[in-house]
């Protein structure tokens, strides 16, 4: 059986790992290589990196540290943030990343994410999708960071970019976003049910049973942490006894190999 | 030297990279000169088997290949690699390099599909391969298809995702393995350790 994957996230800006509250307010948290291989050592499944300022100046530190992390960790990880073209794309792939991740430039131009499917396949394509409630029962896809509604309903957007050629959604849910009240499991199960690829869960992690949740409720295939494991609360190795105990199935490694 | 065999498909840095950190020299080439002087070989690849086969043969390596692995050079393929070594894949309906003797074949049962993230392998044969990587280890997998071998003496380890698959073959020098074990952690970079491991005791 597949194990559910623990992810945790590094927002950047300028090539430092920052940890936004509803996506704002940001604090430091740090060098993104060095956590990264932290995390890959610690036994986290996979990493994703956003950039959340992404700019074209900034565009070489972001390809730096995706060279300089392709070369510590032993895991996948993703890369998003400002990708607008296939040429974006390949070279972050390039550069060393398992897969990139689009948002507003695939939200307005769909075409990119089945041009990148062609080209690099949809293993590679993630879909960053960031949701907010606007009525009960009802999220739309917003853009632009989280800044502006589009009016589209993620659930529809969700399905018409896993046809597109859309190989994973990371799903945000802008409500829970840093609140760490919990994963949005309502959203969650709607869009993990609608699309036939794995989904990722983001936004309002905060304690153990968060994740239980998630995974046992929301139909998450992986779930999403950042400022939980950058400021230390919680360890990768204590989340994934908790869940192992409780009956999900998790990736077990060897902690005494250092690679 | 490992030679990373280059057909214009996939992520090869990433297994470059795991070489490197293994401190074990390797080298990236489409020549088949150089991969004739190589002490073995490692044939990564993600994506379509149409696009990779059709690559090797533009490059002239399909039969560099198959002429190396008859003279015993120790061979790894990986993902796309592994099920090119087959006779045909399903995917595109092409032949392929028929080291192997079997298919591949598309996942048909589950819902979610390419395959993507960890599964175990059960390991089935106890070689050199596997020493110091635990029966039942997680692997990082990313695939639609899978090998179906005819002969299950090469079967070296299954894993299931809604049906029970070949995850690992092992005959003679060569092998191949389904997931990605320069993405798998430490179970995997075990496992590429004892490939380079075995692989310069033949050489």
């Amino acid at each position: 059986m597949l194990a559910k994957r623990i992810v945790p996230c590094l927002d950047m800006t300028q090539g430092k790992v920052v940890k936004g509250i509803q996506f704002v307010n940001f604090r430091d948290a740090g060098d993104p290589v060095k956590l990264a291989k932290k995390y890959s050592d610690e036994g986290a499944d996979e990493l994703v990196f956003l950039d959340i300022t992404a700019t074209v100046e900034n565009r070489d530190i972001l390809l730096d540290v995706v060279r300089r992390t392709a070369e510590v960790v032993t895991i996948p990880f993703s890369v998003g943030g400002g990708i607008r073209t296939v040429e974006d794309m390949r070279m972050i792939l390039r550069a060393g990343a398992d897969k990139v991740s689009v948002n507003t430039g695939a939200f307005k131009n769909p075409k990119l994410i089945s041009d990148c499917a062609k080209e690099f396949g949809s293993q590679c394509v993630v879909l960053s999708l960031d949701a907010r409630k606007v009525e009960p029962n009802r999220w739309n896809v917003f853009i632009n960071g989280g800044r502006t509604d589009t009016g589209v309903s993620a659930i529809d957007w969700a399905k018409k970019a896993v046809k597109l050629g859309a190989g994973e959604i990371l799903l945000t849910s802008i409500d829970t976003d840093g609140t760490k009240q919990g994963f949005n499991v309502e959203l969650t199960k709607k869009v993990s049910e609608a699309v036939s690829v794995p989904v990722i869960a983001s936004g309002g992690a905060g304690k153990l049973d968060d994740f239980v949740e998630i995974f046992k409720k929301g139909k998450a295939d992986a779930a999403l942490a950042a400022s939980l494991f950058h400021f230390g609360e919680l360890t990768i190795k204590q989340l994934k006894d908790y869940l192992r105990n409780r009956n999900i199935p998790i990736r077990s490694w060897y902690e005494e190999y250092k690679y | 030297m490992i030679v990373i065999i280059d057909y214009g498909v996939g992520n090869l840095a990433s297994v470059k990279n795991a070489l490197d950190k293994l401190r074990v020299e390797s080298k990236i080439s489409s020549n088949p000169l150089v991969l004739k002087k190589a002490d073995s070989l490692i044939l990564p690849g993600v994506g379509a088997a149409g696009q990779g086969m059709k690559n090797l043969k533009e490059k002239g390596l399909d039969k560099v290949i198959v002429e190396e692995i008859e003279k015993g050079k120790p061979f790894l393929g990986i993902c796309l690699g592994m099920q090119l070594l087959f006779e045909k894949s399903e995917e595109g309906d092409v032949d392929c390099l028929k080291v192997l003797k079997g298919t591949v074949k598309r996942f048909k049962k589950m819902k979610k599909i390419p395959q993507i993230g960890w599964n175990q392998v059960d390991i089935k044969k106890g070689t050199n391969l596997f020493e110091d990587v635990d029966d039942k280890s997680y692997f990082y997998f990313v695939n639609s298809f899978y090998c179906l071998p005819k002969d299950k003496q090469v079967v070296a380890g299954v894993t299931n995702y809604g049906e029970t698959f070949a995850s690992i073959v092992a005959k003679d020098g060569v092998m191949g393995v389904q997931f990605h074990p320069e993405k798998s952690g430490p179970a995997g970079f075990k496992l590429l350790e004892n490939f380079v491991k075995g692989a310069s005791n033949v050489s």
